[in-house]
């Protein structure tokens, strides 16, 4: 058990080292980085890739892949956009997107598990489903212009820390989505059937354990949170777009393995998915901050902290295995 | 009037392939594709056309194949990757690092083509064994191990090019992708080149089974004797060869190298293919002409989309149908409710 706890926390605890190194480098490299408002801008950017990041991760930690997450984000903005531009109420549209994306993972994961098809395949057809319904809904982007975003979302459900700074409400929401899937992996029984499934699911089978059920509500589970990174997208962005968020999978993942997930399955800590997606906000940040460092940079070092933190991985799964 | 020929012709070729192909996994791609095309002569007006202006032929049927031909190349390597169990999704981001590796080579050195081009296949084989480094030495699964440079090639090859579409104006990397043969495009040459190289090296050697062998169980085949770690490592190296080959028929398409959009999902195309073809995601069996079919397949399928004047955003949706049509059709536990036809033929 001890052995289990430190297999999983060494990963988390080298992200965080070196999601303080970057933001410690950030603060002593430029003087206004350390500021209060890079900080919560930090949370604030990046709450519909953290919260999809969630998604990905309980997907990961079940041994499974999600690759529909880019184009469900995009296509519950743009269903968003579209049906408050018609006149529905903004709640309903919102409860609608998100009912959409639970039952598209509820159906992604029942091919997977019924059919026993490779969850790869599945949800890369996702990919492509989704992204192909969100031009059917409307072909180009459409800005969101209600009082209901202008003020009650973006002035109202803000929470003001002085007079010209206050937290914006994704970043409340990404907060919130972190506390509650952390519960949710920790302390109830569905988080433990994910853990045991994805650490072998033949064994969590024989000890007859729902492997089926518990499938089918990850997915759901992730499409439900790709859709909520959608609907909190839309706050940030007031529009929806169709063409937007191409390839958010990958840094959903990514933030998710350097997070602490393993792609083997059984092993993930949401909070670290929470580190691993500020560490992408940071080398974001101070890449806009150096100004004169060009993007393509973000994707080597993405790739590099990937690499670094994959062979770490590797390395305490082999020793732990060892002993 | 000849071509009215040639088309019949092209039916009969056709339907003795399928006659040929009956029996095999590749007969079911192959029957797609023939009712597809069926459906396009029937409904689409000119889209059996052909016509030979300066000594090159044109025609729908022609533009398929030659824009097929770049996941034709990937879904190669792809393929024998698939088959030990693995997935490589780099291929798309080795294509922009070979693109961008020629033109420089060519543009800002100077050099000679055909070094621009040796270099490329250089990197781009460099690219494959980092990713077998990864796979057979580190055990790190295919997944991620491919996905680091999925991420950073294509960081990579924006360095190489500044962050600019780098234009070159050489006959020879032109020639790549634009280029006649015999009044067919050469990339159709180039294609079948590789796959006859490509089938004599898996299927005249030993080497094909011991692909299928890891791909079935890595452990037992390791029993066996089968230097597992070597073939591992060498279906990526010979994957990011592919890509090499399919990079720089992107570049000559367009006579420049395009970091940003080079390949880009074509990873995921030339998975598709792969798949399509018959060739299983948990590996162990691999059919070569299948793939290069189900790449046919998917570029008519475009094709036809795009005649239908469906946009390119929403054609997504029935390549998605296709992924998950042809995923089913492979599933044991589909399979098994659907109605048994050799059953009856054994009674």
């Amino acid at each position: 058990m001890k052995r289990h706890l430190t297999q999983q926390q060494i990963p988390v605890a080298a992200s965080g080292v070196v999601l303080a190194l970057l933001y410690g480098s950030g603060c002593a490299l430029f003087p206004r980085f350390g500021s209060l408002r890079v900080l919560i801008n930090l949370f604030g950017d990046n709450a519909f890739l953290g919260i999809a990041a969630v998604g990905t991760t309980f997907v990961i930690i079940s041994g499974g892949i999600d690759l529909s997450v880019g184009s469900l984000v995009a296509f519950a903005g743009i269903l968003v956009a579209q049906l408050v531009a018609q006149g529905v109420a903004p709640l309903a549209a919102l409860a609608l997107a998100l009912l959409f994306g639970a039952a598209f993972g509820a159906l992604m994961g029942a091919l997977i598990h019924f059919f026993e098809l490779p969850p790869f395949l599945v949800t890369l057809g996702g990919m492509f489903l989704a992204r192909g319904l969100s031009f059917v809904v409307r072909a180009e982007s459409l800005a969101i212009t209600h009082p209901f975003y202008d003020s009650f979302i973006a002035q109202t459900l803000a929470i003001p820390v002085s007079r010209r700074l206050s937290i914006p409400f994704t970043a409340i929401c990404l907060v919130l989505v972190v506390i509650a899937a952390t519960a949710l992996a920790r302390w109830t029984r569905f988080g433990r059937n994910v853990y045991a499934i994805g650490s072998n699911e033949a064994s969590a089978r024989l000890m007859g354990l729902p492997v089926g059920s518990t499938k089918v509500l990850v997915y759901t589970l992730g499409g439900l949170l790709s859709a909520l990174g959608g609907c909190v997208a839309t706050f940030y962005m007031q529009s929806g777009n169709p063409a937007s968020f191409v390839g958010l999978e990958l840094d959903a993942i990514a933030a998710a393995v350097i997070g602490g997930a393993m792609l083997r399955g059984g092993v993930g800590f949401i909070p670290g998915t929470l580190v691993g997606v500020l560490i992408l906000g940071v080398i974001q940040t101070l890449i806009t901050f150096q100004g004169d460092l060009n993007t393509w940079w973000t994707r080597i070092i993405i790739g590099a902290l990937l690499f670094a933190f994959i062979l770490l991985q590797e390395m305490i799964s082999r020793f732990a295995r060892r002993d | 009037m000849i071509f009215a020929i040639g088309t019949l012709f092209f039916w009969a070729a056709f339907a003795a392939a399928l006659w040929a192909a009956r029996g095999r996994v590749v007969f079911w791609p192959l029957l797609a594709l023939g009712l597809l095309l069926l459906f396009d002569q029937a409904v689409i007006p000119g889209f059996f056309s052909l016509e030979a202006r300066g000594g090159h032929l044109y025609g729908a049927r022609i533009d398929i194949l030659n824009e097929g031909a770049k996941v034709m190349l990937l879904a190669l390597g792809m393929t024998l990757v698939i088959a030990t169990g693995g997935v490589d999704l780099s291929v798309g981001a080795t294509m922009a690092i070979a693109g961008a590796v020629a033109a420089q080579c060519v543009v800002s050195a100077h050099l000679p083509a055909l070094l621009g081009v040796a270099a490329a296949l250089g990197v781009a084989i460099l690219a494959g064994a980092w990713n077998g480094l990864l796979v057979a030495v580190l055990r790190i699964p295919p997944i991620v191990a491919t996905l680091i440079l999925m991420v950073a090639g294509r960081g990579v090859a924006q360095l190489i090019t500044g962050g600019q579409i780098i234009t070159f104006d050489n006959a020879l990397l032109a020639y790549l992708g634009n280029g006649w043969l015999l009044g067919l495009p050469f990339t159709l040459a180039l294609v079948l080149l590789a796959f006859g190289v490509t089938a004599v090296l898996v299927r005249r050697t030993a080497l094909g089974l011991f692909i299928e062998a890891i791909g079935d169980s890595e452990t037992a085949s390791r029993f066996t004797g089968i230097p597992a770690p070597t073939v591992k490592f060498f279906v990526y190296v010979f994957s990011g060869l592919c890509a090499g080959l399919a990079g720089l028929v992107a570049a000559g398409n367009i006579r420049g190298a395009d970091a940003n959009h080079a390949g880009l999902t074509l990873e995921l195309d030339a998975i598709i293919a792969a798949v399509v073809g018959g060739t299983s995601l948990t590996g162990g069996r691999f059919y070569l002409a299948g793939a290069l079919i189900g790449a046919l397949l998917m570029q008519t399928l475009t094709t036809t989309l795009y005649a239908l004047n469906v946009s390119a955003d929403v054609a997504t949706v029935p390549k998605a149908l296709v992924i998950l049509i042809a995923c089913l059709l492979q599933s044991p536990k589909f399979r098994a409710r659907l109605p048994r036809r050799r059953e009856r033929r054994a009674s």
